[in-house]
């Protein structure tokens, strides 16, 4: 193992280092004039976001076929428990998912940040820059020690982020819970290091990978792994947080915890059970592709019936963890069968839609910020007809909504696609029961697939199409070069891994190699070919069916300018020729998310005002909350509450009892030790 | 024993005298006289150290013992004093519990220091490795001593004690921790002290007293 020396030479292990230094460097400097808003939004955003492509750079080389994994050991922290770091393949994944989803959220930020909003700007520069450098930490780390350091810096300094405008109780309500489920994760993640090490006290990773353990032990490793990464992931029924807390903090700062953050958890997930943990029992992957299953459907659902729109993002992102954490799930099957080549396939999928995610959930979490600052609204019911004032906006979400729906031209596609296969090619496992169990997950993932497109539809049919529903919404303006610049990066990535997903298979097939020693797209039979087992399965190809696409749109746009030109003709949009259209006849928020709510009914916990017939100025509202909080969190917190009041007698006030108590510890520990 | 020279006979005397004082601090009642009390055990720790570093040949203890003789002796002192003078403080109340039933609990201390610190002493390899039960012996009559006054101005000279056995303790067994770590904790202590007075003014504002049972009314509920 390389030692300290390995800093001195140029490795990307070692650049990689020095980048986050400078993140952090960036960080400090916003401190220097934390008011002045030109400062720290048009020099060191940009900055950070240059150290982003730096990071996406180096991350990009350690997935080149000649990498071999690189280590270092850190001269910081405690004396005799050094900080180890590595970059392997799937840390190199990460990174270059960190960095270049990082780098568009933060040339967004840099024009989206204003004066005046909760935390001054150089201290929400701090933290944003901390929480990027945290993030990449957590991914190099090397052994459980800098992990967990890495990990809650990462907790603590998003915590600050999502409380950004902290004068709003809710908002601080929010970053409350947030803080205590973060809390929660990170104890049962120490359990899962306490029990990993298997006895040898050493808390490096290469340790715990050397380490056997016995079968029922691994089985606790992995079992606290999934929930403590689950709670940072949103995974049902651990997910009451990311609801509240995504939408509270500002839009790029969303997108980071939704995109980047997020991805942390899988990435832990996935070193724990494929890189440290050895193969283990197959019950392992049906738990995860269960909850992942689960996950995803409550979130599809809860998203069709939000009138947030920040709200219904952060659902939908409890969805898509759930899809990653089904693949997940589907590969720990397959590799507990020995079957290499599935265990591959469902493990691209998982990389790619990770990525995928990252790269649309950002570009929509952004828009929404733009949207925001253009309106002052948040609320879908308030908004409307948008893509008049705000043209960029608009095309960008809608290559995003697309995407996120899972469209074939675009990246969103390939990884449900992918998904997909991986589940239609089990037939193969050797085990009745999972070979009933496996095609149900297929219908599932599809519905879910299904309900996101139902709800991008309606998240930006409410927000950009027809008319707006307020008189303000006319005044719009569209988003500043800077926010534009950020969201074309974004939507160019979802462009581009849609045509040419071969490249991405290519990419993450260094992963899976890794992981589960082999990679998928042997048989290729063309380069502009996606075929991920043979080519006598399904294969898929990005880039005809774009050049297809592109040639009816040419051909329609021609035959119209020939055969129908100069008929143009501008009306109010949904209008279905009734001539007093007003904005609130349109279809609201609600209403078109009411065939859902009727359909699931029993998993909503519904509060309905109907309003009598007779009723001369009739109001309706419904208010959806979620079972999981009525049903398990809040007899929860009673039950703590009880058990402290119980114990509020050894606070009794006096100086020297509680003095005592210490006194009387120190005793019985030195007993002890005797 | 009986090839005790005269070095080793001498530090063994100035521990001794450093639990006397302790025992002492435990029985005055006078904030003046605990002060006194309070540099006097600073002057044998200094002659201690010293005497360790002229014995062992550890150069670096030299630095110790004048940091210990410039801040225990000389600085803490006279701002302990200062203190007193502004905020008027003349004697402590009655302890907690009366000083005999205190002196015993502090001998069944002592003993039980000594029976702790018997395994770790035949550890050690100084030259003045008995002395360790004394300095523990110290640390927890100091903590006792916390523990039985009710003013926050004898805690923190209670506190001050406390650091002295630690100190004392880690010259006997180690020959003293590394000079960086002896120089951070002085400016611990130091801040430390600092922070105590700008409390001592806040509590005797909010209570016209320094008296700790007050304390008990900002238990919530």
């Amino acid at each position: 193992m390389a030692t300290v020396s390995a800093l001195a030479t140029v490795t990307p292990l070692a650049v990689l280092l020095y980048l986050i230094a400078a993140w952090l460097l960036v960080g400090v400097l916003g401190l220097v004039q934390s008011n002045r808003i030109g400062w720290v939004a048009r020099i060191l955003f940009p900055l950070g976001a240059l150290v982003a492509l730096g990071v996406a750079g180096m991350g990009a080389l350690a997935l080149t076929a000649d990498f071999t994994a690189q280590s270092a050991l850190l001269p910081l922290g405690l004396p005799d428990l050094p900080f180890h770091v590595r970059l392997d393949a799937l840390s190199g994944f990460f990174l270059l998912l960190l960095g270049s989803a990082g780098a568009g959220i933060s040339i967004f930020a840099a024009g989206y940040f204003r004066q005046g909003e909760g935390t001054a700007p150089g201290l929400l520069c701090l933290q944003y820059h901390v929480f990027l450098a945290s993030m990449a930490m957590v991914i190099l780390a090397d052994d459980a020690y800098l992990f967990m350091v890495a990990w809650e810096t990462m907790a603590l300094s998003s915590y600050f982020l999502v409380t950004t405008q902290h004068r709003l109780p809710e908002i601080r309500r929010a970053g409350f819970l947030y803080l205590l489920m973060a809390h929660v994760g990170a104890l049962t993640l120490l359990l899962c290091f306490g029990v990993l090490h298997g006895g040898s006290w050493q808390m490096t990773f290469d340790a715990m990978r050397g380490a056997t353990l016995a079968p029922a032990w691994a089985s606790v490793a992995f079992v606290l792994a999934l929930f403590g990464f689950g709670a940072k992931a949103g995974m049902v029924p651990l997910h009451v947080w990311l609801p509240e807390a995504h939408p509270a903090a500002p839009s790029p700062v969303s997108a980071m915890m939704s995109a980047l953050m997020l991805k942390t958890a899988i990435y832990g997930l996935l070193r724990v059970s494929l890189d440290l943990l050895h193969v283990g029992p197959w019950w392992w992957g049906l738990l995860t592709l269960g909850l992942g299953l689960g996950t995803a459907l409550y979130g599809a659902i809860f998203a069709a019936v939000q009138t947030d729109m920040k709200r219904l993002l952060a659902y939908s992102s409890i969805e898509n963890i759930g899809l990653i954490l089904a693949g997940i799930g589907l590969a720990l099957v397959c590799r507990s069968f020995d079957m290499r080549l599935l265990a591959a396939l469902a493990l691209a999928a998982v990389l790619i839609h990770a990525f995928n995610h990252a790269l649309f959930k950002s570009l929509l979490f952004l828009a929404t910020g733009s949207v925001m600052h253009a309106t002052g609204e948040r609320s879908l019911g308030k908004l409307g007809g948008l893509i008049r004032r705000m043209p960029w906006v608009a095309m960008l979400a809608l290559i995003g909504s697309l995407a996120i729906a899972g469209l074939p031209p675009l990246n969103g596609f390939v990884s449900e696609w992918l998904l997909l296969q991986a589940f239609l090619q089990t037939p193969h496992i050797p085990h009745a029961f999972l070979n009933m169990i496996v095609p149900l997950g297929a219908a599932i993932v599809s519905l879910t697939a299904a309900l996101a497109g139902y709800v991008m539809v309606k998240f930006y049919g409410v927000i950009f199409l027809g008319q707006p529903r307020e008189p303000a919404l006319r005044e719009a303006h569209d988003a500043g070069a800077l926010e534009r610049l950020g969201l074309i990066w974004l939507a160019l990535g979802c462009v581009l891994i849609g045509i040419f997903p071969q490249v991405a298979l290519d990419v993450v097939g260094r992963v899976t190699l890794s992981l589960v020693g082999t990679t998928v797209q042997h048989g290729q039979s063309a380069w502009w070919m996606t075929t991920p087992v043979a080519s006598n399965r399904a294969s898929y190809s990005g880039l005809w069916l774009w050049l297809g696409l592109l040639l009816v749109i040419g051909a329609t746009f021609v035959l119209v300018r020939l055969f129908h030109h100069g008929r143009l003709r501008r009306t109010p949009p949904w209008d279905c020729g009734y001539p007093w259209q007003t904005p609130r006849m349109q279809d609201t928020a609600e209403g078109f998310g009411q065939p859902i709510r009727h359909l699931f009914g029993p998993v909503f916990r519904q509060q309905r005002e109907l309003p009598l017939p007779s009723d001369p100025q009739p109001r309706y509202s419904v208010l959806i909350s979620d079972r999981f909080w009525h049903a398990l969190y809040l007899p929860l917190a009673r039950l703590t509450r009880r058990i402290a009041d119980s114990l509020a007698f050894l606070q009794g006030g006096r100086l020297s009892i509680y003095l005592l108590y210490s006194f009387v510890t120190l005793i019985f520990l030195l007993v002890c030790v005797q | 024993m009986a090839t005790m020279n005269f070095a080793t006979q001498l530090l063994q005397m100035l521990a001794g005298a450093l639990l006397l004082i302790s025992f002492a601090m435990l029985a005055e009642r006078r904030s003046r006289r605990l002060v006194t009390l309070l540099v006097w055990q600073g002057v044998v720790l200094v002659a201690s150290t010293a005497l360790v570093a002229a014995t062992a040949h550890q150069s670096h203890l030299y630095y110790s013992a004048a940091l210990t003789l410039l801040l225990k002796v000389g600085l803490l002192p006279w701002i302990l004093l200062r203190l007193m003078r502004k905020l008027g403080i003349e004697r402590d109340n009655e302890p907690l519990v009366n000083v005999p039933t205190l002196m015993l609990v502090g001998l069944v201390l002592v003993i039980f220091a000594f029976g702790l610190a018997q395994p770790v002493s035949a550890l050690a390899t100084t030259i003045i490795r008995r002395t360790l039960g004394i300095a523990l012996a110290v640390v927890l009559l100091a903590f006792l001593m916390i523990l039985a006054r009710r003013k926050a101005f004898t805690q923190v000279i209670g506190f001050l004690a406390l650091e002295n056995g630690l100190f004392f303790a880690a010259t006997s067994t180690t020959y003293g921790m590394p000079l960086v770590v002896e120089l951070g904790i002085a400016l611990d202590l130091l801040v430390g002290v600092f922070i105590f007075g700008i409390f001592f003014f806040q509590i005797s504002e909010q209570f016209d007293s320094l008296d700790l049972q007050h304390l008990e009314s900002l238990k919530e509920d």
